[in-house]
C-alpha cells in the first residue's frame, strides 16, 4: 500500500467530510474511479477503487451515523426551546393582555363614575345658585296679600225697596242690593304668619251704602300657631264658627246671595269681636269641639252689654268614606242673654220720623250643618259634587219697642220662634263649569202682648211661609276668577219676584286657601 | 282602703300604660303626596307610620283641606312634602288648624323637599296672566333621580333630629338606599340612552325634571298656560304644529284630564305614554320609577 497514496486519499476524504456531510451527498455515487482512469494505472486503480470503496462505504457510514445521530440530538432539543419559549410567550402577552383588560374597565368605570359626580356637582351647583331665589320668592309674597273684585247686574220685578222677610225683623245689609250695575263688597285681605306663634288676618271691605262709600272692618284676627294638643285661640273680629257658610267669605259662596236663614238671623254673616278657642281631638275621624266668647256688640246681639255680650259652642265630625268621599256633620249653639236695644231695620209712616223696631231680651240659636262632596279619584280640580244642608231655631224672649213712635210708646212682649233652612247642590261637570241649586224655607211662630206691635216690627208672618229657588251657572275660567248668572224664584213675602244676577268674582295676589 | 288600692293601681296601670306608648310609640308621618310617603317609609323603615295625604290619582295643586288631613296634621310627628308652593291651597289651612306645634314652618317636623334642591323654571316674572306659575320655580322635582337622592340624604339627617332615640336606624336606612339607588340610576342611564333628544308633547308642565335627566326635547305643551285646560282654537293649532314638527310621543300624567291628549293622539298617531305621577300605594320608588323608564322606552323597541 503506498503510503504516499493512502496519504492522498486520506486527505480528500478528510477534505469532504465536512462539504459532504453539509451536502449531505452520498458517498456511493462519488465516481473516484475518474480520478484513477486520470492514473492511467488499472491494477493500482483496481486496487486502488477497491480499497477506496472499502474505506469509502466505511467512511459513509461512519459520517452518516455521525451527521444522523449529530441532526436528531439537535433537532430534538432546539424545537423543544422554541416551543417552551412560545408557550412562555404566549402566557406573557396573555398575562398581560389581561391585566389591560382590567386597567381598561377600571377606567372605563372611573369614567362613568366621574361622570355622574360631575351631574352631581352641576345639580349642586343650581343649588347654589338658586337656593338664595327661592327665599327672596317667598319675601315677596309676605306678607300674603290679596284683593277680591266683585261686580254684579241685577233685575229684579218687584221693587228691592219693598223686601221683607215676614216674621223675621231683618238687621242692616239684609236687603237685595241695587238694580242695574253695581259693585258689590271689594275686599282687601292681608295676612301672614306674625312669628312662628302667631297668624294674622286683616280683611277690609269697601262698599257703598246710600251714597256713601264705607270702610268696614271684617275680620281683624291674631291666630296661635301650633299651640299643640290640638288647641288653637283665635282673637280680635272674626266670622264665628256658628253653622257652616257662616266662616266662609262670602266669595266663596256659591251663590251670588245669602241663604234666607242667614239673611233673617244674622244679616247675612255673623262676625263679632272677641275670643274663639278651638280643640281638635287626637283621632283618626276629625272632631273639633270650640267656644266663642263675643261682645256683642254686633247684630243680631246688637246690645251695649258690659263684657260678655254673647257666647257660642260648637262641635264638628268629618271624615272621608274612600277616597271619593267627605262628610262633615256640625252643631253649633249661639247665645246671648240680656240683649239690650237690638235695631232692626224700620220703616216710615209717611212723616220724617221712622219708627224702628228694637228688642231686648235672650236670644238662642241651635243650628244643624250637614255637608257631603264627591271628586272622581279624589281630583275636585275637573268635576266634583257637593250637597250642603243647614237648619237654624231661634227663640227669644223679651219685649220689643217701636222706637220714635207714640207717645204713647208702642211696645209688646215678645216670644219669638223662628226657624228656617236651606239645601243646596253644586255640580262641576267640566274644569270650568258649574252648576248650582238651592232652596230656601223659613216659618216662624212669634207672639206677644200687642199684635198690632208685631206687625209693624215686621214679627207677624202674615200667614207666609218664605222660600226661594235659585238656579246658578257658574264659568270658572281658572282657580282665580268666576262669572255667575243665577236667577231666583224669590217668594220671601207674598208677592213672587223674579230675579236675575250676573256676578264676577276675581281675585288678585295671592293664592286662597279656602276651608272645607 | 279597698278604693284606695285600686286608685293606685289605676294609677300605675295608666302610667304604665303611657310610658310603654312612649316606648313603643312610632313617628306619625304625615307625606303630602305618594312619592314622599314611599321615600319615609323607606328611609324610617319600622320606626315611622305614614300616611298619605293623596294618592297617584290626585292632582296635587288641587287638594281640599278636608276635615281628615286636619286630623292627620294634629298627630303628626313629621311633615314630609314637595313645598315650591304645590299645596298652597291646601297645606296652609291644614297647619294652621292642626293646633299642632311639632309641624308649623320652621320647625323639624317640617320638611319640604323643594328647599333641599335647586329648582329649574324660577319664573323671572310673577304675572297670573301666565298662568298658575310657581314662583320658587317648577316643583315637581321627584322626576330627577339625582335630585331625589339629594332629598333622601337631607331626609334621613332630618329623622334623625326628630327621632334621635333611632338615629343609627335611620343612617343604615339611608345607606341602604343610597346603594340601592345609584345602582338603580346606572341600570336607567344605559335603559334608556336611545331616549336621548327624542321630541315630546307634554299635558301639564310637570316633567320638566324628567325631560332634563333624560334628555328629552319638550316641543309642546296640551296647556296653553300652566292649569288653564286647552281651547279647541288652541289644539287646532298645536295640530298644524305637530304636523310640521312631529313629536315622538304624548306625555301624560294619569290624574291629568286624558280627553285632550287622546285627541291629539288620534289625529297626529303620535302615541300617548299615561305615566303614573307618582307611587301608587305602597310601592317603592324604585319599583315606581323602573316603570316609568320601562313605558317611555317601551314606544321604542
Amino acid at each position: 500500500m503506498n503510503n504516499h497514496q493512502n496519504a492522498i486519499f486520506h486527505q480528500i476524504t478528510n477534505f469532504l467530510k465536512t462539504p459532504l456531510a453539509l451536502l449531505g451527498v452520498d458517498l456511493k455515487n462519488f465516481q473516484f474511479n475518474k480520478i484513477c482512469h486520470f492514473a492511467n494505472h488499472p491494477y493500482l486503480c483496481k486496487g486502488l477503487t477497491g480499497e477506496i470503496l472499502m474505506r469509502k462505504i466505511l467512511l459513509s457510514v461512519a459520517i452518516a451515523t455521525t451527521l444522523f445521530n449529530s441532526t436528531f440530538v439537535f433537532a430534538n432539543s432546539e424545537t423543544e426551546a422554541i416551543k417552551q419559549q412560545l408557550d412562555t410567550l404566549k402566557k406573557d402577552y396573555e398575562r398581560r393582555i389581561q391585566t389591560l383588560e382590567v386597567r381598561l374597565l377600571k377606567t372605563e368605570e372611573n369614567a362613568k363614575q366621574a361622570n355622574s359626580k360631575a351631574q352631581e356637582v352641576q345639580v349642586a351647583l343650581k343649588q347654589n345658585n338658586t337656593a338664595q331665589k327661592i327665599s327672596s320668592g317667598k319675601n315677596n309674597f309676605n306678607p300674603a296679600i290679596s284683593v277680591i273684585l266683585d261686580g254684579r247686574y241685577a233685575n229684579f220685578d218687584n221693587d228691592p225697596e219693598d223686601y221683607e222677610l215676614p216674621g223675621f225683623a231683618l238687621g242692616p245689609e239684609s236687603g237685595l242690593g241695587e238694580k242695574g250695575f253695581s259693585v258689590g263688597h271689594t275686599e282687601i285681605a292681608i295676612s301672614a304668619n306674625i312669628d312662628d306663634k302667631f297668624y294674622g288676618k286683616l280683611t277690609t271691605a269697601i262698599a257703598e251704602h246710600e251714597g256713601a262709600t264705607e270702610v268696614e272692618l271684617e275680620e281683624a284676627f291674631i291666630q296661635t300657631l301650633g299651640l299643640g294638643n290640638g288647641l288653637t285661640v283665635k282673637g280680635g273680629r272674626f266670622l264665628s264658627e256658628i253653622g257652616y257658610l257662616n266662616k266662609q267669605h262670602a266669595h266663596a259662596w256659591d251663590f251670588a246671595d245669602a241663604p234666607l236663614i242667614y239673611r233673617g238671623l244674622f244679616g247675612n254673616q255673623l262676625a263679632d269681636d272677641g275670643l274663639q278657642i278651638s280643640y281638635i281631638a287626637p283621632t283618626d275621624t276629625f272632631l273639633q269641639f270650640g267656644t266663642e266668647l263675643l261682645s256683642g256688640n254686633r247684630f243680631p246681639a246688637g246690645g251695649k252689654a258690659n263684657g260678655l255680650g254673647a257666647w257660642t259652642a260648637f262641635a264638628d265630625i268629618g271624615g272621608d268614606i274612600g277616597i271619593e268621599h267627605s262628610w262633615q256633620l256640625g252643631a253649633s249653639h249661639w247665645q246671648a242673654n240680656d240683649i239690650k236695644g237690638r235695631q232692626s231695620g224700620g220703616h216710615s209712616h209717611g212723616g220724617t220720623t221712622t219708627e224702628t223696631p228694637s228688642f231686648s231680651g235672650d236670644s238662642k240659636i241651635n243650628a244643624l250643618d250637614f255637608v257631603y262632596k264627591w271628586a272622581p279619584n279624589g281630583n275636585p280640580k275637573n268635576q266634583n259634587f257637593k250637597f250642603q244642608t243647614e237648619y237654624f231655631d231661634r227663640k227669644e224672649m223679651g219685649n220689643v219697642t217701636m222706637l220714635n213712635s207714640g207717645p204713647p210708646v208702642e211696645t209688646t212682649s215678645y216670644d219669638g220662634h223662628q226657624k228656617g233652612w236651606y239645601a243646596q247642590t253644586t255640580y262641576k261637570f267640566k274644569p270650568q263649569w258649574q252648576l248650582g241649586l238651592r232652596y230656601d224655607q223659613l216659618d216662624s211662630n212669634n207672639t206677644g202682648s200687642n199684635v198690632n206691635v208685631l206687625k209693624e216690627a215686621g214679627l207677624d208672618n202674615e200667614g207666609h211661609t218664605p222660600k226661594r229657588t235659585s238656579l246658578a251657572l257658574d264659568w270658572l275660567p281658572s282657580e282665580f276668577s268666576r262669572v255667575r248668572l243665577q236667577f231666583n224664584k224669590d217668594d220671601s213675602y207674598e208677592k213672587s219676584d223674579n230675579q236675575i244676577l250676573l256676578q264676577y268674582t276675581m281675585s288678585l295676589g295671592s293664592h286662597g286657601a279656602h276651608q272645607f | 282602703m279597698l278604693y284606695q288600692w285600686i286608685t293606685k293601681t289605676g294609677l300605675a296601670v295608666l302610667l304604665l300604660s303611657f310610658g310603654l306608648n312612649a316606648a313603643y310609640a312610632k313617628i306619625n308621618v304625615f307625606a303630602c303626596e305618594p312619592e314622599w310617603a314611599a321615600l319615609s317609609r323607606q328611609l324610617g323603615g319600622s320606626a315611622v307610620k305614614v300616611f298619605s295625604a293623596t294618592t297617584a290619582q290626585q292632582d296635587p295643586h288641587h287638594i281640599q283641606a278636608r276635615p281628615s288631613l286636619i286630623a292627620k296634621v294634629r298627630r303628626a310627628d313629621l311633615l314630609v312634602c314637595t313645598g315650591a308652593e304645590l299645596e298652597v291651597g291646601w297645606l296652609p289651612l291644614l297647619l294652621r288648624k292642626s293646633g299642632n306645634g311639632k309641624i308649623q314652618s320652621g320647625q323639624a317636623g317640617y320638611f319640604m323637599a323643594a328647599n333641599q334642591v335647586a329648582l329649574l323654571e324660577k319664573p323671572a316674572v310673577l304675572d297670573r296672566s301666565l298662568g298658575d306659575i310657581h314662583a320658587a320655580g317648577n316643583p315637581h322635582i321627584h322626576f330627577d333621580p339625582h335630585r331625589i337622592q339629594q332629598i333622601a340624604n337631607a331626609l334621613t339627617q332630618r329623622l334623625m333630629r326628630v327621632d334621635p332615640a333611632n338615629r343609627s336606624l335611620y343612617q343604615q336606612n339611608g345607606q341602604q338606599f343610597a346603594q340601592q339607588w345609584q345602582q338603580a340610576i346606572k341600570k336607567w342611564q344605559q335603559k334608556t340612552q336611545t331616549l336621548q333628544g327624542k321630541r315630546v308633547v307634554v299635558s301639564h308642565n310637570s316633567w320638566v325634571y324628567l325631560e332634563q335627566w333624560l334628555g328629552l326635547k319638550k316641543i309642546a305643551t296640551l296647556e296653553p298656560k300652566p292649569g288653564i285646560p286647552p281651547s279647541s282654537a288652541y289644539l287646532s293649532k298645536l295640530l298644524t304644529q305637530l304636523k310640521q314638527n312631529p313629536a315622538e310621543m304624548i306625555l301624560s300624567a294619569t290624574y291629568q284630564n286624558q280627553k285632550p291628549a287622546h285627541w291629539l293622539s288620534k289625529k297626529t298617531s303620535i302615541p300617548v305614554i299615561s305615566l303614573s305621577f307618582s307611587p301608587v300605594k305602597n310601592e317603592t320608588l324604585i319599583v315606581w320609577f323602573g316603570r316609568i323608564v320601562d313605558q317611555l322606552i317601551g314606544v321604542h323597541l
